[in-house]
């Protein structure tokens, strides 16, 4: 009999964190999993809404590259095989290897219309490591 | 050299499968002369590899890829396992190491199940040499020889990363050895008292390292990548947490099997697990499926390996704990107000937290398989690690104040723990008044000092009177700092994560701009060489009042490496640090401007403090008991 309760005991509690975590879960991937757009596929899919984190990628077109007045925003587009293209903007230090027409994936929203505004700039770290998201490196950029 | 260190390592391959063999048949004496063998020989061939880096013979392929005449001592030393075939080098070394100090300290009285725990241990090893000698020699030679080796990456040269992969290693691969004890204990179908304090003590002896080697990473991570943050919910440093929470989980757990002959065959799974999740770790880094920092070089056939390794050691320690646990004896009987019902909560929340992380790590593999290109990142540990967390150190200070078996609520330790609730009430009430904070910051802080408060309590209350307080076990004392400890880092983690305070700055030379009450000014950018790396420092001064600061954050090219890093400049100030990143050059309207990231992390000390008083406790609680105390 004591046995019996205390099994119900655990398995009780074990229940109450594993459905506890389990809704956190689903209602934290749901919100926060960030989808991943090119371009092409942004074209093709419209606009996420402005509240939503996202992951966009490209290269950065050669030439497209501004500062603010103040140099501490820098605006540039990003580009992939297709004739469209993304703006983005980004307050911060550009990553160590951030370069015209080379690869970058950027987290951050829609927040300005067509403008997207990133939070984090990723850049082809070294040889061995490169945002899995990024397409293979065009061979004449 | 190398000739010798590979044929070292191929007899301790062989000494590894000769104690598994004897171990297993239960000859002790025999199975850890093995094992101590084993260790020796696998240390030479090491010391080879390191000779070979030292003398920086680029003969050696894995030194021509890593290392470079123009690196300074201690980081050609480092280079060794600043590699994948190195660091698997370094984790066979460690495994043996294990068997080597377990065949010399374990003291349970019982030959037959030692020798299987060393056995088990033997079989580990050669699992991991036989993947170290097979599928990713550091022995290989290659000729010619180039003249300069092609460097380490960059961001590895650096004090914190000299110690952060052995201490972590240590930590994983301790897991091992717990692992061994269960295997065993479980062949002789006994997990009691005894095998509970064996197990005990080695998993202490995996956590201290474990803790240690995270906070190192956590710490690396704060002054080198220069983002200003310590925890990046990285793949990696998930892969370091998981196994992190379920060996605190096991510690726990293990407590109730030593003392009240409850929670064996939770115990053991628990053992089990702690070493599968570490060995999880070790594949998720070195297949490199997952997008890292730390992923060393992509190998879908060496991650094929490692899988292999994973399901067959996990298959077969399943296996058997399915057939055996069943057998188990049950302990006495508690009630749900009781230590062991508060443990056994406590347990499960941080198994929940662990599976939470785990699905976050995986959710990207899982997502890709479905056709959709996805990643998980902070957000989604915040609303799910976060909360499950809360409610784990709700439970803390009750498993400490409750009474084994059942605590009756009118108890003095639950009174206490009013006090300490109530404490924390007027803790959230003070932050809500000055709502500068959020409510789950002011909740977090709250928890934090009802932890400090509960483990000082329970402290008091043990010792019955001050004057005795010394007299106190070593291990009371340890599990009094180490939860003080993790209240410290909760509470730091809350105030620096909410408060953190960032901003980009740009300046010509000679310019100055005002950043939260201070001014920056920018004295002059300066050329700097190193070594093997040339830099550019920046001067900066920042004044306040009538305080004056110097700051010199640098970003250094590493010509052999092609790649340039970031060299944070740290100010300590009484309640947080101040911290400046150099960024690039820009030319805007003709002028030249440079960049600047400046944060001040406020209470950043307590996380790592927090952090390093919970490896301070489990070394207390480790530390053998005084002569009267026996």
């Amino acid at each position: 009999m004591q046995a019996r309760t205390q099994r119900l005991y655990v398995l009780g509690i074990a229940a109450v964190f594993l459905a506890g975590a389990a809704v956190l879960a689903y209602f934290g991937l749901r919100q926060s999993a960030n989808l991943f757009y090119t371009p092409a596929v942004l074209a093709k899919q419209g606009r996420p809404a402005a509240s939503r984190d996202v992951k966009i990628g490209g290269w950065v077109e050669p030439g497209s590259l501004t500062y603010s007045d103040d140099g501490t925003t820098m605006t540039f587009t990003v580009i992939d095989n297709s004739p469209h293209t993304i703006r983005v903007q980004f307050t911060g230090l550009a990553p160590d290897l951030f370069r015209e027409g080379q690869g970058v994936v950027a987290t951050g929203r829609f927040t300005e219309g067509d403008i997207f505004v990133a939070r984090s700039l990723l850049a082809k770290h070294d040889e061995n490591y490169q945002p899995r998201e990024l397409p293979p490196p065009r061979a004449t950029p | 050299m190398i000739e010798l260190g590979h044929f070292a390592a191929c007899l301790a391959f062989a000494a590894a499968l000769a104690q598994s063999v004897f171990g297993l048949l239960g000859q002790r004496a025999f199975a850890a002369r093995f094992s101590v063998a084993g260790f020796v020989l696998m240390l030479a061939a090491f010391a080879t590899l390191l000779v070979a880096f030292a003398r920086s013979d680029f003969s050696l392929a894995l030194a021509a890829q890593n290392s470079h005449t123009l690196k300074p001592f201690v980081y050609k030393l480092a280079g060794v396992w600043g590699n994948h075939e190195g660091s698997m080098a370094l984790w066979c070394l460690v495994t043996l190491g294990f068997g080597a100090a377990a065949a010399w300290r374990m003291k349970t009285g019982r030959d037959i199940f030692e020798a299987r725990a060393l056995g088990v241990q033997g079989l580990l090893a050669s699992g991991s040499l036989a993947y170290l000698l097979f599928a990713s020699s550091p022995f290989l030679r290659q000729t010619p020889a180039p003249l300069q080796g092609a460097g380490l990456n960059p961001l590895l040269q650096d004090p914190g990363l000299t110690f952060h992969p052995p201490m972590l290693y240590l930590g994983y691969v301790g897991y091992s050895f717990v692992f061994a004890l269960a295997a065993a204990g479980l062949l002789e179908g006994r997990i009691d008292r005894a095998w509970a304090k064996e197990a005990r003590r080695w998993s202490l002896a995996a956590f201290i390292p474990l803790t240690l080697g995270i906070a190192l990473g956590a710490y690396w991570a704060y002054y080198e990548l220069g983002w200003g943050g310590w925890w990046f919910w990285d793949p990696v440093e998930n892969a370091s947490l998981m196994p992190w929470l379920i060996g605190a989980g096991l510690l726990h757990s293990v407590i109730v099997t030593e003392k009240r002959d409850g929670f064996a065959g939770w115990t053991v799974l628990l053992a089990v697990l702690a070493f599968l999740f570490s060995l999880l770790g070790a594949f998720l880094v070195r297949s490199g499926i997952l997008t890292s920092v730390h992923a060393f070089a992509v190998d879908p056939e060496r991650g094929l390996i490692l899988l292999g390794g994973l399901l067959v050691y996990g298959s077969a320690a399943l296996g058997l704990y399915a057939w055996r646990a069943p057998s188990l004896k049950a302990g006495p009987a508690w009630k749900l107000v009781s230590r062991e019902g508060a443990l056994a909560a406590n347990n499960l929340a941080l198994i929940a937290a662990a599976l939470t992380v785990l699905l976050g790590t995986l959710f990207p593999l899982i997502a890709e398989a479905a056709g959709e290109t996805m990643s998980v990142g902070e957000p989604y540990f915040g609303a799910t690690f976060t909360p499950i967390l809360g409610a784990v150190l709700l439970l803390l200070p009750a498993a400490q104040a409750w009474s084994w078996g059942d605590a009756n609520a009118k108890t003095a330790s639950t009174k206490w723990l009013i006090v300490a609730g109530a404490l924390a009430g007027g803790a959230v009430l003070f932050g809500l008044m000055l709502s500068r904070v959020s409510i789950g910051t002011a909740l977090a802080v709250a928890l934090a000092l009802y932890l400090i408060a509960g483990a000082v309590i329970e402290l008091r209350r043990r010792a019955i009177s001050v004057q005795r307080l010394a007299a106190l076990p070593l291990r009371v004392w340890g599990m009094t700092i180490a939860h003080a400890g993790l209240g410290l880092f909760i509470f730091g983690a809350a105030i620096e994560t909410s408060q953190r305070y960032e901003t980009t700055l740009a300046l010509p030379a000679g310019g100055s701009k005002p950043v939260a009450g201070w001014t920056f000014t920018l004295d002059k950018v300066e050329a700097l060489e190193g070594p093997n790396w040339y830099a550019d420092r920046a001067i900066l001064t920042a004044t306040r009042g009538g305080e004056s600061v110097q700051l010199a954050p640098s970003k250094r090219f590493y010509p052999a490496a092609q790649m340039p890093t970031t060299e944070t400049a740290i100010h300590k100030t009484g309640t947080g640090d101040l911290y400046a990143a150099l960024g690039e050059r820009r030319e805007v309207n003709g002028e030249t401007l440079y960049v600047f990231r400046i944060y001040f992390n406020p209470w950043i000390d307590l996380v790592f403090g927090g952090v390093a008083l919970i490896a301070l406790g489990a070394c207390l609680a480790f530390w053998p008991k005084r002569k009267a105390e026996t």
